[in-house]
């Protein structure tokens, strides 16, 4: 047993190394791109560095608006998290070959917009000093009463059971075996609830605040996972486009085609939820109305939020259109309108759309208009940049191993010319 | 006991890598022994006694004041409870500042436990408010004023949101903080639906000469950046059997203020006696603040 | 007759004085009235060889006083003030107390407002919640004469978010 275990512990050593190797090597627009990318993600840590010396007052947070940018950011990134199970679903479930074989880039999605989303509210905290406090021991985890608790415990589960599945995928490819399905299935099962348990419960952060009747609409959760069925997929039919462009990775049209018609129904649906919200406030019109005003037409002369959320419901209507009809979904220009236009839709309406409203007007009534500072955008440009690395470094790993570059000298080229999962 | 040991051995052997990572941009303001500090509510009466010495020391060092910092718990058979006249409040502002004087709150970035709310006769929608009024002489024709504060919850949504349990409601129905605890997340700030926390933005800024060395360590004494406050009915005086600070400051004696488990008590007299209601009932928080009107004019 | 009256009177009283006694309204401890730190207290220093002019008249002496708010058409001094000891305080019964028990003086017009001061309610107390209290008098916020809550100067407004108070 000890034995076997040091045998398969060497083994991935060797398998890392080897793709270690080949992922910080490239061409020249790799490294273009890879030192843009640098350079942001050093300002966004210079940002962080003042933060930390400061203290929260360099954001426009305020006791009024107690949670922004960071927080809106991090939404956004679960969502797309909770997306990449999107890729799993038809794979595994339902066998079709055209998506199964971009799982892992899927997979890997969600690693890097998780960890996106922890840095994001690792960013947020006011003592990061003290984060070691979450732990169940040595610190005094609050579960199961915190949903912060749940999100956090999901969070991270959902991050390692990912990376989990991508390294075994890898690992048994580099050494030319067939992954055990008997292990491997399991966990991929496993992941579909948790993906949805991620988004579900960090809805669920906000949907259990009496205080903020904004959020404290039954709702929220289930149009948290609609728009992120949109944002997650039509980010990921850019990166499709652009690895099968720039690296030699054949992606079928047919798996793009599939996800823009996901994109369509979740949007559907997506739109449905928001006018059922719509209605319930306007219609009834009590006072819980006020932050959905300010948020679609402004309060009390206050409006900053007004033009985004019209820009996102323009953008979401027009993607949705785009992907509905046919034509124009399986048009490669308008598939990628239609994609950028949901992204920023979503990101506006999940974002900020979703977050600030919820503090305004405050609990005591009080209207007080946020917008992020500088250093609050820096500090998010550097996490995206990272985000960006991250995801450029692990795709880079998956491509060489799904192509055959990178191989156990052992494994035969021809393993690779079908798909055996 | 033994699991305490454990704890902190633990700790010590595991979080001085990590630490080493994360600290250095704090290390000027906390030491190795605060790092390693374990939460408030798990602690044997020696740490504690050990704990406050050490602060007493470090605040007495740092603002160059003889400081006390005491850890009362709370008293058996208490449980508090506060009681606001709305028909004799002037909107003075003079609690506000007697709970500046009395708690050490930051004055810049500014922090203020009590917050006085302008309403205007005929209605009472907090989004129509006025925190801001500053009229020459209160009170103005035609305006009520409503003072709020931590309305002390029975039932506490900030104290379910903490991730950390670094906040928690004491048997006498106070709702405390361990500052020492606190990650600062603010979800807390976020459920509590009457803006009763308070988030230090920044390193507080409080005069030396104006700083208050009577302090508790749930209570009024000093903070650091990155972490949350609130009113704790003023722990430090009430625990002792003192009125809290606004109670006493506030020249039309609005501000009733005991024990709700004692018959006898000025605040069970009210909760007898007049018409009582408490801020957003429909949430269920259950606050131990109560508003009442002992005059049907004024 | 005269015998007859004064037993009537006295019959009348004791009930009354041992109904408030009883509720140990006696032992308030409380902040002296600030009347008692005025200057001209004790009045007897001037009073105590004048002979009273009980008539209603406007006063050449004590102008100052003004009473405002406070029934002032039916109001005279002496209704309150005791013609004889001017350093004591004279009820509707005729009998007398000195100006740190004027509560009950108050109290007799403004039953309520008595019944609530003793319970703690109206007014204020300092000191401690679980034992010795101070009692802020009836004239310790109010001048009897003009007894309307002056308005005061409020103290300065939270500052706005944003803003700070170097700047």
């Amino acid at each position: 047993m000890k034995e076997k275990i040091k045998r398969i512990a060497e083994e991935f050593r060797y398998f890392i190394k080897s793709l270690l190797d080949v992922m910080f090597v490239g061409g020249r627009w790799f490294y273009v791109w890879m030192s843009c990318l640098t350079v942001l993600a050093l300002t966004g840590f210079a940002g962080y560095v003042i933060q930390i010396q400061e203290g929260l007052v360099v954001t426009n947070m305020r006791e009024q608006v107690s949670w922004g940018f960071y927080i809106s950011n991090f939404t956004f990134f679960v969502g797309v998290a909770a997306a990449a199970v999107l890729l799993v679903i038809p794979a595994y479930l339902y066998h079709f070959r055209a998506i199964k074989k971009i799982t892992a880039l899927g997979e890997l999605l969600a690693v890097t917009a998780v960890s996106m989303a922890i840095m994001f509210v690792f960013v947020d905290l006011g003592r990061p000093d003290r984060v070691w406090h979450m732990t169940p021991f040595p610190g005094t985890l609050n579960f199961p009463g915190s949903i912060l608790a749940w999100d956090m415990i999901v969070l991270n589960a959902y991050l390692f059971l990912n990376l989990i599945i991508a390294a075994y995928l890898g690992n048994r490819r580099y050494y030319g075996k067939e992954p055990k399905r008997r292990f491997i299935i399991p966990l991929i099962l496993l992941s579909i609830p948790l993906a949805i348990s991620v988004h579900t419960v960090t809805a669920f952060v906000y949907n259990g605040m009496a205080a903020r009747p904004f959020w404290n609409a039954s709702i929220l959760a289930p149009r948290f996972l609609a728009s992120a069925f949109c944002s997650g997929p039509a980010l990921m039919i850019i990166i499709f486009q652009v690895l099968r462009k720039q690296m030699d990775f054949r992606i079928e049209d047919s798996a793009i085609f599939k996800l823009a018609e996901i994109i369509a129904y979740a949007m559907a649906i997506n739109l449905f939820l928001m006018l059922a919200e719509i209605y319930k406030e306007y219609y009834s019109n009590t006072l819980h109305l006020s932050p959905m005003k300010y948020l679609y037409e402004g309060l009390h002369g206050h409006n900053e939020l007004v033009p985004w959320i019209w820009t996102a419901i323009i953008f979401n209507v027009t993607g949705f259109i785009l992907f509905l009809v046919p034509g124009t979904r399986k048009n490669f220009i308008t598939l990628n309108i239609g994609c950028v236009l949901i992204i920023t839709g979503i990101w506006i309406e999940k974002g900020m759309g979703l977050i600030i409203p919820g503090f305004i007007p405050d609990t005591l009534g009080e209207i007080y208009e946020y917008m992020p500072s500088v250093t609050e955008v820096m500090i998010s440009a550097g996490i995206l940049a990272a985000g960006a690395m991250i995801y450029t470094l692990l795709v880079r790993a998956v491509i060489a191993l799904d192509t055959g570059r990178v191989r156990h000298p052992g494994t035969p080229l021809t393993f690779y010319d079908e798909d055996r999962l | 006991m033994k699991k305490r040991f454990s704890r902190r051995d633990f700790i010590k052997i595991t979080a001085v890598g990590a630490g080493a990572a994360v600290i250095p941009g704090c290390s000027n303001t906390i030491t190795w022994e605060e790092f390693f500090q374990t939460n408030f509510k798990e602690m044997s009466p020696q740490e504690i006694k050990h704990l406050l010495a050490g602060l007493e020391e470090k605040y007495t060092k740092e603002y160059g004041v003889k400081f006390t910092v005491k850890a009362t718990p709370a008293r058996e058979g208490v449980v508090f409870g506060y009681a606001l006249d709305l028909s004799r409040c002037i909107g003075c502002r003079r609690c506000v500042y007697a709970c500046v004087k009395e708690n050490n709150p930051s004055r810049d970035v500014q922090i203020q436990w009590i917050r006085v709310l302008r309403m205007k006769k005929g209605e009472f929608n907090l989004e129509e408010s006025e925190h801001y009024y500053d009229p020459d002489k209160v009170p103005e024709d035609g305006y009520f004023y409503v003072p709020v504060q931590c309305q002390q919850c029975e039932n506490p949504p900030c104290v379910k949101a903490c991730p950390v349990k670094a906040t928690w409601k004491d048997p006498d129905g106070i709702t405390v903080i361990d500052y020492n605890w606190c990650i600062g997340c603010r979800f807390c700030m976020a459920a509590c639906p009457y803006r009763a926390r308070k988030f230090n933005w920044t390193k507080p800024l409080i005069p030396k000469d104006e700083m208050n060395t009577d302090t508790h360590y749930l209570g009024n004494r000093p903070r650091m950046k990155g972490v949350v406050e609130k009113c704790t009915f003023c722990v430090q005086r009430s625990r002792d059997g003192r009125y809290p600070a606004c109670v006493e400051a506030c020249p039309v004696g609005a501000r009733k203020f005991g024990n709700l488990l004692d018959k006898e008590s000025e605040i069970r007299y009210i909760l007898e006696n007049f018409r009582t209601f408490r801020l957003k009932e429909d949430l269920n928080t259950q606050p131990k603040f109560f508003y009442f009107f002992s005059l049907g004019w004024g | 007759m005269k015998k007859a009256l004064l037993f009537i009177i006295i019959f009348t009283i004791c009930p009354l004085t041992a109904a408030t006694a009883g509720s140990n309204n006696n032992d308030y401890p409380a902040y002296p009235p600030k009347i008692l730190s005025s200057e001209l207290f004790p009045c007897s220093s001037c009073h105590a060889g004048m002979e009273p002019n009980i008539l209603k008249r406007e006063l050449t002496f004590h102008g100052e006083v003004k009473i405002i708010g406070h029934a002032e058409h039916e109001r005279w001094c002496l209704d309150c003030h005791d013609a004889r000891d001017r350093d004591k305080l004279r009820l509707i019964n005729g009998s007398t107390v000195g100006f740190d028990r004027l509560f009950r003086l108050c109290g007799q017009c403004h039953g309520p407002t008595y019944r609530a001061w003793r319970a703690g309610v109206h007014g204020k107390r300092t000191g401690r919640w679980d034992g010795q209290k101070q009692y802020y008098l009836c004239s310790s916020c109010h001048d009897p004469h003009s007894p309307r809550f002056k308005a005061l100067a409020p103290e300065p407004p939270p500052v706005r978010p944003g803003e700070t108070i170097r700047n």
